[in-house]
Formats: structure tokens, sequence, C-alpha cells
């Protein structure tokens, strides 16, 4: 099931509203990928064109090496031939049809046999891990267990590629994280290229081999989650992944490798840029002594939010405002002196002006 | 880039490249569907208006003896100027106008002082017995609209029409005023007890809705009962009076059946009835004048009313649900009340049917006496001197071919009223937001704003010569279903709609990425998810077409006949007691069409009415 999808300078309309702009876009075979971004950022809409429920107004899209859309050639390939499978986010399972009916619905489609449609169902259900639910109905299921079955319809009749949209967003937090890891299962046994669409940045992160984050109807960056959490293309995706948030600070490039932030200065590979600058630093990228330490910026804590396994610190210095994250719980007080240095090479600085990621 | 511009096309690639893309537009099912219900829409409802239009302002035959000159088919202002200003407009116009407006305007005022106090009653106070209350009070709604002054008629006509005595005379032996036994006052009366239903119900459900703390608030203000009632009750439910009102205006506006048994005989004509009159003896281009007439007004009494209970002052009335306010309590007068209540309706639910069953067994109408008891009406087997020797309704063919007729129109109203309405809601539903979806809405709206015997009459000019593929309809049954399914067309949209919307759109579009063809997502997926809907749409289309009258007098013919029609023809031949006999009949399979319903809907008459 070596599927690769191609997309090429997409571009889908609601009225005035850009809902995909112009996006290209190719996805491996057996890729992970994850759309990811905020409500309204155009990540469902391209989900859909790909699924062809939604017909784009520009560009091409392949799947494997078939055109299934070409708005020049005026090519619109129907959703149920382009071999792939859809998850809702409200799951749409058939109420009136079993589970059985359900998950036979395409394959009666496909003029598959009894016992063919049979071994398909007994065999997809084991993988969702809901064996025996032959005779259910959807509404005499948890919200889980319908998740699984519509997992486990779309595994039944063996599509190319996997399109997910939100799946998980209806579940509680308990069972979203039993999903996530029973969604990575299958994506590695099955190899079938997955398209992921989510808001949930743990989500993303957990599961992808690739994230695409986007933004107002385009692709921010498109990476591996470590790359994408790590360097952040711009300050638009250094800000939405990340929790507690990055802490973006504005300043102006001093001399080689230091930066001016007003109150003080901090030390940042520049790459011979110059002008003015936001540096972005991961909360736990910086470390917090209790004494005055060499190269340490004095700050004083403002508030302490311990979740358990770390905690949280906000420290202010003036109207400057940071946020850290330690390891375990600490033993720090609110109102105390502490003195912060920064990881050098994990901190990322950016072009004040275009807000984007400066290298070399 | 390069690969996608248009410019390395030839012209012919990109030709055919538009129209794959215009074929597939087409071909989506919603579109096709919005086209070809917008083409059956066009040809129900636009043509007929147009072809009305036109016969107002063309010479017809029956012109030929006072226009001179002129040659049918000449353009000619001759029944506007003459329905508008000449001489006889003031007969043929403006009092017909004016007694309509009288009436529509005083059956709905009467209607909602009734249904409004007796939904306060059993919603704000601590009344017993609402359920019994609710249950009667639909009752009246049920039967045809002309029930209630049938059984007027038979009470409290005189003999001023050189008829024989009503009920009251024969008892008082003094005959009631004219003013009480014809005219606007009965006709008021006798559709207000009709309509009062409609505004029960929706006060009482926008009663029930309010939230409670928007009056809490109120309390806790420093205000009033009485205060609260005015400044806060009573303008929230201001937007369930209002569209109570709209039905009920435009319904009475386009009635027949009550103005013709009580009107007619004392020459108080409202627009329906002159139109009948008109179009009765062939002049279409006068009655068709009245028709547009009756046309605009209800249009602009629909508007006016949106306007004045525009957006701004729309809101939900359905806050928290489950709240109780607290209740009024009556004290000494509830069992008073209550009583006054239960037997005011059970006098306009059960005596009107008590009345008109007694009067089929009166040999001679007039003597309500023992001694001139007969089953002659209901099994004589024709007697010259009885009826000029037509037999007993259950004995009479032509009787049985009404029944028959009425059954068969409804049921095959009701079958193309489902039909267009699952076709409908998909449209209207599968194209949300598209220019299209909002054409099918709104031209499905139409029929809603013209009144029943207007659109009748529109249907007189439509079929009379073969339009198209259509044979000429004129005079036939076919010609009545198409004119009741073409009236019910919002009533489809809107079931069709709110059926639709209970299936969410994921389940359609699973069904597409499984690879299913539309024609297979509709029969495997919408049509089973829905059907409840459109069962019960059916039947309630089933009774309502059963009870009309007033849509398809103009155009029934004596082997057309329904039982409605029948009635009235009844009537107005002075056949009293078999006028009273047939609408017993039709009154009976209604009440049998809404047992059927009431059992499928779980029991509920009040959702049975479909509000």
């Amino acid at each position: 099931m070596e599927t690769t999808i191609v997309i090429k300078n997409l571009t889908k309309k609601f009225g005035d509203v850009i809902a995909v702009n112009d996006v290209s876009l190719t996805i491996e075979p057996r890729t992970f990928l994850t759309l990811l971004g905020p409500s309204g950022c155009g990540k469902t809409t391209l989900l859909r064109c790909i699924s062809g429920l939604e017909d784009p107004d520009e560009g091409e899209i392949y799947i494997g090496d078939k055109l299934v859309y070409s708005h020049v050639k005026g090519i619109s390939i129907p959703s149920g031939q382009r071999e792939l499978g859809l998850v809702f986010q409200n799951y749409a399972l058939w109420p009136h049809m079993t589970v059985y009916k359900n998950m036979t619905f395409a394959l009666e489609i496909q003029k598959l046999s009894k016992e063919e449609m049979k071994q398909r169902v007994t065999e997809s259900l084991a993988e969702v891990k809901m064996s025996g639910y032959e005779d259910r109905y959807p509404r005499e299921m948890s919200g889980g267990q319908q998740q699984r079955i519509a997992l486990a319809r779309m595994l039944a009749y063996r599509p190319r590629v996997f399109l997910m949209d939100e799946p998980l967003s209806n579940l509680d937090a308990r069972l979203r994280m039993d999903m996530r890891t029973e969604l990575k299962r299958l994506h590695h046994i099955s190899d079938a290229t997955t398209v992921y669409v989510t808001h949930d940045q743990l989500e993303a992160m957990t599961m992808s081999s690739n994230i695409a984050v986007m933004k107002e109807g385009v692709i921010q960056q498109m990476d591996t989650p470590d790359k994408v959490y790590h360097y952040p293309a711009n300050l638009f995706v250094a800000d939405f992944i990340g929790n507690p948030k990055v802490n973006l600070l504005e300043g102006w490039i001093a001399g080689p490798d230091l930066v001016d932030l007003g109150k003080f200065n901090i030390p940042v590979p520049t790459f011979n840029h110059t002008g003015d600058v936001v540096v972005g630093v991961r909360p736990e990228d910086i470390s917090v002594s209790t004494h005055a330490i060499d190269g340490g910026v004095e700050f004083i804590t403002y508030s302490v939010l311990p979740t358990g396994a770390d905690t949280t610190i906000i420290a202010r210095k003036g109207d400057t405002e940071l946020t850290i994250k330690e390891i375990g719980v600490s033993k720090l007080q609110m109102d105390q002196k502490i003195w912060l240095t920064f990881k050098k090479d994990d901190i990322n600085l950016y072009d004040k002006a275009s807000g984007n990621l400066i290298t070399h | 880039m390069a690969v996608l511009s248009d410019s390395r096309l030839s012209a012919s690639q990109k030709w055919t490249a538009i129209m794959r893309r215009f074929l597939r537009w087409l071909t989506t099912p919603h579109v096709i569907l919005s086209i070809i219900m917008l083409a059956v829409m066009v040809y129900l409802v636009i043509i007929p208006l147009y072809r009305m239009i036109t016969t107002t302002i063309t010479v017809q035959d029956i012109d030929l003896r006072v226009i001179k000159d002129a040659e049918v088919g000449d353009f000619t202002w001759y029944h506007w100027v003459r329905m508008l200003t000449s001489k006889i407009a003031k007969i043929m116009t403006y009092e017909p106008l004016l007694h309509s407006i009288v009436v529509s305007l005083g059956a709905t005022a009467f209607a909602l002082v009734i249904g409004g106090l007796m939904a306060w009653m059993v919603v704000r106070t601590d009344m017993p017995g609402r359920n019994t209350i609710h249950m009667l009070a639909t009752i009246p709604y049920i039967m045809p609209s002309w029930t209630i002054a049938m059984a007027w008629t038979v009470i409290f006509k005189n003999r001023t029409t050189g008829g024989t005595p009503g009920l009251l005379e024969y008892i008082l032996g003094t005959p009631p005023p004219d003013w009480l036994a014809y005219g606007p006052i009965p006709i008021i009366v006798s559709s207000g007890l009709h309509y009062y239903t409609f505004f029960f119900l929706f006060v009482s459900a926008a009663l029930l809705s309010i939230d409670s703390s928007l009056e809490e608030a109120g309390e806790l203000a420093g205000a009033g009962r009485w205060r609260i009632m005015r400044k806060i009750t009573f303008p929230l439910v201001v937007p369930a009076i209002a569209s109570g009102f709209i039905m009920t205006f435009s319904k009475t506006m386009g009635t027949f059946g009550g103005p013709n048994v009580l009107g007619v005989p004392v020459k108080y004509y409202t627009l329906s009835t002159m139109l009948r009159s008109n179009t009765g003896i062939g002049n279409y281009g006068d009655g068709f004048v009245l028709a547009i007439v009756l046309i605009l007004f209800a249009m602009t009494t629909i508007m006016l009313n949106q306007k004045l209970v525009g957006t701004r002052k729309s809101y939900e009335t359905i806050g928290g649900r489950g709240f109780m306010s607290q209740k009024v309590k009556l004290r000494n007068f509830k069992g008073l009340l209550t009583g006054l209540v239960v037997v005011f309706q059970f006098l306009i639910a059960v005596l009107p049917l008590v009345v008109l069953l007694y009067s089929t067994f009166m040999l001679r109408t007039g003597d309500y006496s023992l001694s001139n008891f007969t089953l002659a009406h209901w099994i004589g087997k024709g007697d010259i001197s009885i009826n000029n020797g037509e037999p007993g309704v259950l004995r009479n063919p032509k009787i049985y071919l009404g029944a028959w007729n009425s059954i068969r129109l409804s049921l095959l109203t009701a079958l193309f009223t489902s039909i267009f309405g699952v076709i409908l809601g998909y449209a209207i539903v599968k194209g949300r937001g598209t220019r299209l979806s909002k054409w099918v809405e709104q031209m499905a709206f139409i029929p809603y704003v013209i009144p029943g015997i207007a659109f009748g009459a529109v249907y007189i000019s439509m079929f009379t010569k073969s339009v198209g593929p259509i044979p000429p309809l004129y005079g036939t049954f076919a010609l009545l279903v198409v004119v009741s399914v073409a009236k019910h067309l919002p009533f489809s949209a809107r079931t069709g709609v709110s059926a639709m919307l209970q299936v969410s759109k994921e389940l359609e579009e699973a069904a597409a990425i499984a690879g299913a063809s539309p024609w297979r997502r509709f029969i495997r997926i919408i049509f089973p998810l829905t059907s409840t809907g459109f069962v019960s749409g059916f039947l309630l289309n089933f009774i309502s077409t059963m009870r009309e009258l007033s849509l398809i007098i103009l155009l029934v013919t004596p082997t057309t006949a329904v039982l409605a029609s029948m009635t009235m023809r009844y009537i107005e031949n002075g056949n009293e007691q078999q006028a009273d006999a047939v609408i017993l009949i039709l009154i009976f399979l209604v009440l049998i069409g809404n047992f059927i319903i009431s059992r499928f809907r779980g029991g509920s008459l009040k959702k049975g009415l479909g509000m």
C-alpha cells in the first residue's frame, strides 16, 4: 500500500473567505501527517478536498498515480472511487444499522462474498479490540466504543489512505490517551498513508511522523514533530506549539551573538543578522538558581504552579514576564528572588518584521 | 505552477474542462433536484398566477356582448375598471373586501382572546385537569371549519330567508334577531371558535418555554404581578401571538364555508363568496380581479406583520426547560373557572355534533319534535316526497362516490406531498447556503400567502386549455390533486427540511466515502432515518386535505365532488338534513384519521396537528 498523495496549488473558497490558499504538499507513503492549526485555519477543508467531499476551486490532487482532482482538466473523481477511508469527529455511524451492517455497507458495494465480509469484519473488530460487538446498535455503545467501531468500519474495506477529522475530540481525556496509543499502533501495522486533522498539539506531537501547521489557509511549516517543536519556522508556529507557551521577548541585536532585551542581554547565535528581533525561549530551556550566579539574570517569582510532575513558574522583572518549567515539585516561594540562565543553543531568533526564524 | 496554468491548454481542452465542471455541478443530486423542483413550482405556482393576471386584462368570450368591436384575447382594462371604479365596484369589490376584513379580524381577535386566556389559565394557574382541557381544545380544529357554522344555522336560523325555523325559535316561539341568525356576528363567532386552537397551542407553548428567571428578575426588581405580566410576560409571547395571528387571519381571509353558510343567504358577501359567484357564472375576468385583490391583501398583511414583529424584537423564547414559575392561585374560583372552561369546551366540541346529528333525524326541517323523527335521511330508500326522491345518505351512491373521492384525493395529495417533501427537504438542506437552495425555499413558500379560494381560482385559468404536454385538466379529478399538492408545498418544504435536519450530513458523507451512489445513499441511509417524519406528515396531509373546502370549491364538478363540497351543494339546495349527515360522515372519517395519527405519534393529539 505505497500511496503518495500530491497536492498542487490547491485553493478552496467559501464565498469571499479563502479556506485553503494555494497549498502545495507531498505526502510520502506510510506517512502519518497531521494537519494542525486553530479552528478556521482550513485544515478540515483541506482534508475534505482530499476526500472528495468538497470540490476545490483551483489546483490538482493525486492519490497514488491517480489524478483525482484537477480544476483545469475539469476532473473530480467521486469520493467513493478514491480508495480512501474517513473517520469523522462525530463517528457518523449509521444509527439504524448494527455494527455488522455498518461495517459491511462498503463491502456490499465492493461485492465481496458473504464469507469474505464476515472474515473482514471479524479481523477489523479484533484490530480495534471490539470483537463480539457485531450485533450492537450504535446507540447501545459508549462514545469510545463507537469511535473504535468507526475505525473498524474504515479498516474493513482496506482503503489506501486513512483520513481522520478530529476523531478524538469528542472523547474524554482518559479515552483519548488510550485511543492515541491504538491509532499509532494501527498506523504502524497497516502502513497506510494517514492524514489526520486536529487542533490538539499533543495529539499531533505524539502520533505524527509529520506535522503541517496551518494558519489562514496556508501551511506555515511542515516538518517532523521534533523539528516543529524545537525549530518553529515562524512566530505563529512557535506560539502555537508547546504547553506552557513559548516565551517571546522583543529586542534587538546588540552585537555578534548578543541580543539586547532592554532590561538584560541574552547570548544567542545571531548568524550575522542585525536589527529588531524576537527571541523565543521554551519554558524548559530556562534554569533557575536561588542564588546569584555568573551570567544569571535576576527575576522575582510572581506565581508558582506545581502540577506534580513538574512546576510552572511565572517570574517577572519589571514588565518582562517569563514562564519557566521545572521538573518535579519546586521549592520556590512566591515573591522570591531567582537568577535565570538560558540554554544558548536551544533559543530561537526571529526577525521581528517578517516573523521568520533566523538561521545561518 | 506552469503545469497548472491555463495557457498551456488548447481552447478545446479548456472547453472540455468547463463542460466537465458544469456537468459535475448539474449532476450533483441536490442541484438537479432543486432544478426539477423549481421547474415543477414554476409550473404549479408561477404560470397559473401569470395566467390569472393576464386573464384579467384580456377580453373573454363572456365580455363580447358588452365590449363592442373587440375580439377574444384583445388587451383591455375593462375588468379592472369595472371592478375597481365603476358603479358596481362598491357591491362587487369594496363591500366584500370590507366584509372579509371585518370577518377575518373579528374571528382572529375572538380566537386570540379565547385561546390566549385559556392558555394562560392552563399554564399559569393551578387549574386542574390540564390534559383534558388540552385534548378538548384541539377537537374543534380537527373538524371541518364550517361545522360550527352549520350547527349554528340549525339552532339560530330564522325565517328571514324564507326557510324553516331554527331550534331556538321552535323552543322559544320567537325568532332570533337577524344579527344573531346570519351575517358577520355568526361568521365571526363560528370561525373564531374553530381557530382558537391555534392561539391556545401557540401561546401555551410560548408560555411554557419562557425562562421563569426573566419573570423572577422582574419580581426582585420590585414589580408587581400585573406589571410583570404586562412588561415581561406579554412581550415575550408576542411572537407566538403574531404568528398565530398571521396564520388565522390569512386562513379566514380565504375561507369559504362559514361565509357561504351564514353570509350568502342574507347577501352578506365576502371576497371569497363573491369570487365564487363570479366564477360560477363563467365571469373569470371579474372573478380573478377579486382573487388578485384577495391575494394582495393577504400578502400585505403577512408582510406588515413580519415588519411589526421584526428581527430586532424577536428572541428565542425557549429558555430554561424544566423551570416552573410560580402559579397563580385561583383559590375559591378554582372550581368555578375550571367548570366554566370545561363546559365551554364541551359545548363547542360536542354540541355542534349533537345538533347536527339531531337535525338529520328530522323528517321535515323546522319541526324538532319526536313525532317528526325519522331515519329516512340516513337509510331511506328514496321516497319522492322526501328530498326529491334522493335516498338516505347511507344508501346513496353519490355519497359513496363523494366519500371515495375524498379518500382518494386525500391519499394522493398526502402521497405526492410527502414525495415532494422528501425532495424539497433534501434539495434545500443539502444546498444550504447556495442561491439555488434559497430560491427553492422561497418559491415553495409562495402558496402560503395565497388564500385558499384564490389559489383554487388560479387553477381555473391554468388548465382550461392544454399547457405543453399536459392535457386540459379543468373538471377532472386530477386537477383537484394538483391544486391540493401545490397548496401544500409550503408544508412539504417545512416537513422535509425539518426531517432532513435530523440526519447529520456526515452520515451521508460516510456512505459516499464508502462508495455508495446517491441513490443508494438515499435508499439505505437518508430514507430510513427520515421516514417517521414523512409518515406523520403523510397522515397530517391526509386529514387536512379531507376537510379542505375553500381550495377546491371552484374546481369540483358533480363527478369529482368530494364530501366537503357536497355539504355545500346540499345546503345551497336546501337539503339541510343531507348536508348535516354528510358533514358528520366527513367528521367521522377525519376522526378516524386523527385516531391513527395519535396512535402513531404516541397519543398526542397536539402533535397530531403538526404544531
